[in-house]
């Protein structure tokens, strides 16, 4: 495939692949740890960047999939003692079944009304999760620790969850790349650009953006599961943050929406940034309130993002920056 | 059961009025100028604390502190729309749903940060009002009170004053205003106010009976959403009816099943009424 | 006959948009739609392509009734057409643009045969030197040929143009009639709704005059130009009328 030879990609995986390296050089779990948070936030970007950078539409509450996939997989983990494989693919197949229905409904709406039913169906989620019994209801599910003897021992366990965590991370670039680069992908930039136009010039976008939601809501399922298979419990209020969700979509503008690499650049930036306002004895306290102003810059002054940014204006970089 | 529906259907209803008036700001934002305001939450909570404020180190009555409380959201929308709204007004919905966004954050983190996030409570009572089996706190009869008397002002301003047939104006069509000579940009500011405004004395009203957090505006601007759904965004006054259709539905459905659903049935409503009427039940400005 | 048009009214609340039109276009053929302002013409296309549903009559393209098809349906089936208001999709190369209607249209190509054609329509358009430049960089002239070469690179049997003309010089009017006719030359049949009337009387074999929705007149741009409902028509607009009249006289 002449995709697989191009720069901008291999620029994207090597970034990542290096990033998520470091903590095997370092041996430290503490190292693991903070490069889990920049992957997880990495992978969960660059599925909502195919929703929201290649075709224009705005989910903020995105992170229901995350939160239904961890779900689905921590039960089958915990209740029916399926392996973490299953349960990860689970978690996936059951956030993309979730994103075909709704994507039959609410993807009719356009502009700040499907943003909004976004967030009315992730908060609609996490309060029926809440009293969902055979999901714990608020109080969630808490793995029992003799799980972890499967993978050997709690300790190995978790730099195993970490090796899954940074294949699908680079997994999820690799997809946003082809989407992208493919047939497919062109029919979702022209919805982006105008939808109206894209069917009249044979664009079946009802199709295309229910695709685009399955396929940017399976990546965070699975990373749902991971991530509170990690955690060792899920309880409604962490697997349905809605401020997570629309920490998903500031590090996708930071970066640049509708770019390979924007998200990953974003995402690692933001936790960068997050974790050195978190441990300045200044910056603790209002540690959101700078990245909210941070987040205004961007959108007033820089509206296409760091890569996005880069691009227009030195074009010859849009051969690199993918 | 009718005994136990009747104080929690009235409990509910004015209730419902406080949804009402903050809802009715988020909603004559969106109607003037298309924009979702996503720092409506904390600036609810700044309302809260306004008021919270004022009353312990002044021990002024929280019903004459609610006009500071007004005159300071006026302010704050006023600047915020100046900062954070104007240069993106007519860029793609993301980037006004982001700008009002990063305020949230930033109110949001200041706020955590010098106010703390322990609950504050307003040690203010005006005693009960019992009328046979109901049994309601006056300081909720007076905000359902004062929710009236400030819709009415709203309208009386928006209908009479030049400034607010202004602003129906650039609500009706900014382009054709900005040709008949109106200042857009000002009056978008003074909208912008207006709807804080309103989120402000929501809030101040709220505190007068609840407890409260930098982070309770949240579930107010959520159920803001959900009622400016029910009335049809962009109508002020479907917003207060939708209020009451939401405050009464909480009073209700605890009779039935158990009030954690209630958030169940209220964000599954609001996803139904998005897709098979996103004009809003009670129909919209278009 | 590709397009059959049997009686479509379609109304916007109270207001009648069209009344009863009735048309039938043989292949091959470039068939003038003109009118005033506000007549219609541009919601006739609407109802062809299927971005309006009409509440009366049928519209049959290539012997297929597509009443009330998505408008891609109608664009998998050969039909295509450009925008009064140019619609470019700003943040995608010109090249980008042309290729959606290569991927999508009649023929579904794939990425490589896209381009191939992208590179061969945005020749023919004139566009060439242009294909890596942002479409919203262009100028309206240029928007008005990428347009164009969407909509060829769809390779569609029936072509809509919509204004193709207007705001442009008389030099530039007389190189897009070149191509016009060049397009109908490849056999593609052509509707085309015009206010240049010199040009669509010139280029045109039939002609159908709207009028407030209403099917005034129909016949070749000789009959269509010195029928008294059309010129009376145009008296609203004393400038095309004396056109016309020009026209009938020459």
């Amino acid at each position: 495939m002449r995709a697989l030879r191009s720069p901008g990609l291999w620029l994207a995986l090597a970034l990542t692949a290096a990033a998520g390296a470091w903590p095997y050089f370092t041996g430290s779990a503490s190292n693991r740890e903070v490069a889990f948070t920049i992957l997880l936030s990495v992978a969960l970007a660059s599925s909502l960047n195919i929703l929201l950078g290649y075709t224009g539409y705005v989910s903020f509450g995105h992170i229901v999939f995350y939160g239904l996939g961890g779900y689905m997989g921590i039960y089958l983990l915990s209740e029916r003692g399926v392996s973490l494989w299953l349960a990860v693919l689970a978690g996936g197949a059951i956030a993309g079944l979730l994103a075909l229905l709704l994507g039959a409904s609410i993807l009719r709406l356009r502009g700040a009304y499907f943003a909004l039913a976004t967030i009315g169906v992730n908060e609609a989620a996490r309060a029926f999760i809440n009293n969902f019994q055979p999901f714990g209801g608020p109080i969630g599910m808490t793995l029992n620790f003799r799980l972890y003897d499967h993978y050997g021992g709690a300790a190995r366990a978790l730099w195993m969850v970490y090796g899954v965590m940074l294949g699908l991370t680079l997994l999820v670039i690799l997809v946003s790349y082809l989407v992208k680069n493919s047939k497919f992908g062109l029919g979702l930039l022209a919805i982006r650009e105008n939808e109206d136009a894209a069917e009249i010039m044979g664009v079946t976008a009802p199709q295309a953006k229910t695709w685009a939601y399955v396929l940017s809501a399976i990546f965070p399922g699975m990373i749902g599961v991971l991530f509170f298979f990690k955690n060792g419990n899920i309880e409604p209020h962490d697997a349905f943050r809605l401020h997570l969700s629309i920490e998903m979509i500031v590090m996708v503008m930071l970066g640049g929406y509708g770019t390979v690499l924007g998200p990953v650049l974003g995402a690692a930036g933001y936790q960068r940034l997050r974790g050195m306002l978190l441990v300045s004895p200044i910056f603790k306290n209002i540690q959101l309130a700078v990245a909210g102003g941070l987040l205004l810059i961007i959108v007033l002054f820089v509206p296409a993002g760091a890569v996005g940014w880069l691009r227009h204006r030195v074009p010859v970089l849009r051969k690199v920056l993918e | 059961m009718s005994d136990i529906l009747l104080p929690s259907l009235v409990d509910g209803l004015l209730l419902g009025f406080v949804y009402g008036i903050a809802a009715m700001g988020l909603s004559l934002i969106w109607g003037v100028m298309d924009v979702i305001n996503l720092s409506h939450g904390p600036i609810i909570a700044l309302g809260m604390f306004g008021i919270y404020l004022i009353f312990t180190n002044t021990g002024l009555n929280p019903y004459l502190a609610l006009f500071v409380v007004a005159l300071a959201g006026l302010l704050l929308g006023m600047i915020i729309y100046g900062v954070a709204v104007h240069r993106v007004i007519d860029a793609p919905h993301l980037s006004t749903l982001l700008a009002t966004f990063s305020v949230n954050m930033i109110i949001i983190g200041i706020g955590t940060a010098l106010l703390t996030t322990t609950p504050r409570n307003i040690d203010f009572t005006l005693g009960s009002l019992s009328v046979g089996p109901i049994t309601v706190p006056w300081t909720r009869v007076a905000a359902a009170f004062a929710t009236m008397l400030v819709t009415g002002l709203l309208y009386l301003f928006l209908y009479v004053s030049r400034p607010g047939k202004y602003i129906r104006a650039v609500a009706n069509n900014r382009v054709a205003a900005e040709l008949m000579g109106i200042p857009s940009a000002r009056i978008l500011a003074l909208s912008f106010g207006l709807g804080t405004m309103l989120a402000a004395i929501a809030g101040g009203l709220i505190a007068t009976f609840f407890p409260f957090t930098i982070l309770s505006g949240g579930s107010y601007e959520l159920k803001s959403f959900v009622i400016c759904v029910l009335g049809g965004l962009g109508n002020p006054l479907g917003a207060l009816f939708g209020g009451l259709i939401l405050g009464g539905l909480e009073g209700l459905t605890p009779a039935f099943m158990p009030t954690t659903w209630v958030p169940v049935l209220e964000f599954g409503l609001f996803v139904l009424i998005l897709l098979v009427r996103p004009s809003g039940l009670l129909g919209s400005k278009s | 006959m590709i397009l059959q048009v049997q009686g479509v009214s379609k109304w916007f609340g109270g207001l009648k948009a069209l009344s009863q039109v009735t048309l039938d276009l043989p292949q091959g053929q470039i068939l003038g739609l003109i009118g005033p302002n506000g007549a219609g013409k541009t919601t006739l296309f609407n109802v062809i392509n299927g971005v309006y549903a009409p509440e009366e009559g049928r519209v049959i393209f290539m012997g297929q009734d597509v009443t009330g098809k998505k408008p891609y349906h109608v664009a998998h089936m050969g039909m295509a057409r450009t925008h009064q208001i140019v619609q470019p999709l700003n943040e995608l190369t010109v090249r980008e643009n042309v290729m959606v209607g290569a991927c999508f249209g009649r023929e579904n190509h794939n990425l490589n045969e896209a381009q191939q054609i992208a590179e061969q329509v945005l020749e023919f358009v004139g566009l060439g030197d242009r294909a890596d430049q942002f479409a919203g960089s262009l100028n309206v002239a240029q928007k008005k040929r990428l347009e164009l070469a969407r909509a060829l690179a769809s390779r569609p049997k029936l072509l809509l143009l919509d204004e193709v003309l207007a705001g442009l010089n008389p030099s530039e009017i007389a190189s897009m009639i070149q191509t016009v006719s060049a397009i109908r030359d490849q056999g593609v049949t052509i509707i085309m709704i015009e206010h240049v009337m010199h040009a669509v009387m010139r280029v045109s074999d039939r002609i159908v005059v709207l009028d407030y929705g209403q099917q005034i007149a129909e016949g070749s741009p000789e009959e269509v130009s010195k029928n008294p409902k059309v010129i009376e028509a145009y008296l609203g607009d004393p400038k095309l009328a004396e056109r016309l009249g020009r026209l009938s006289h020459d």
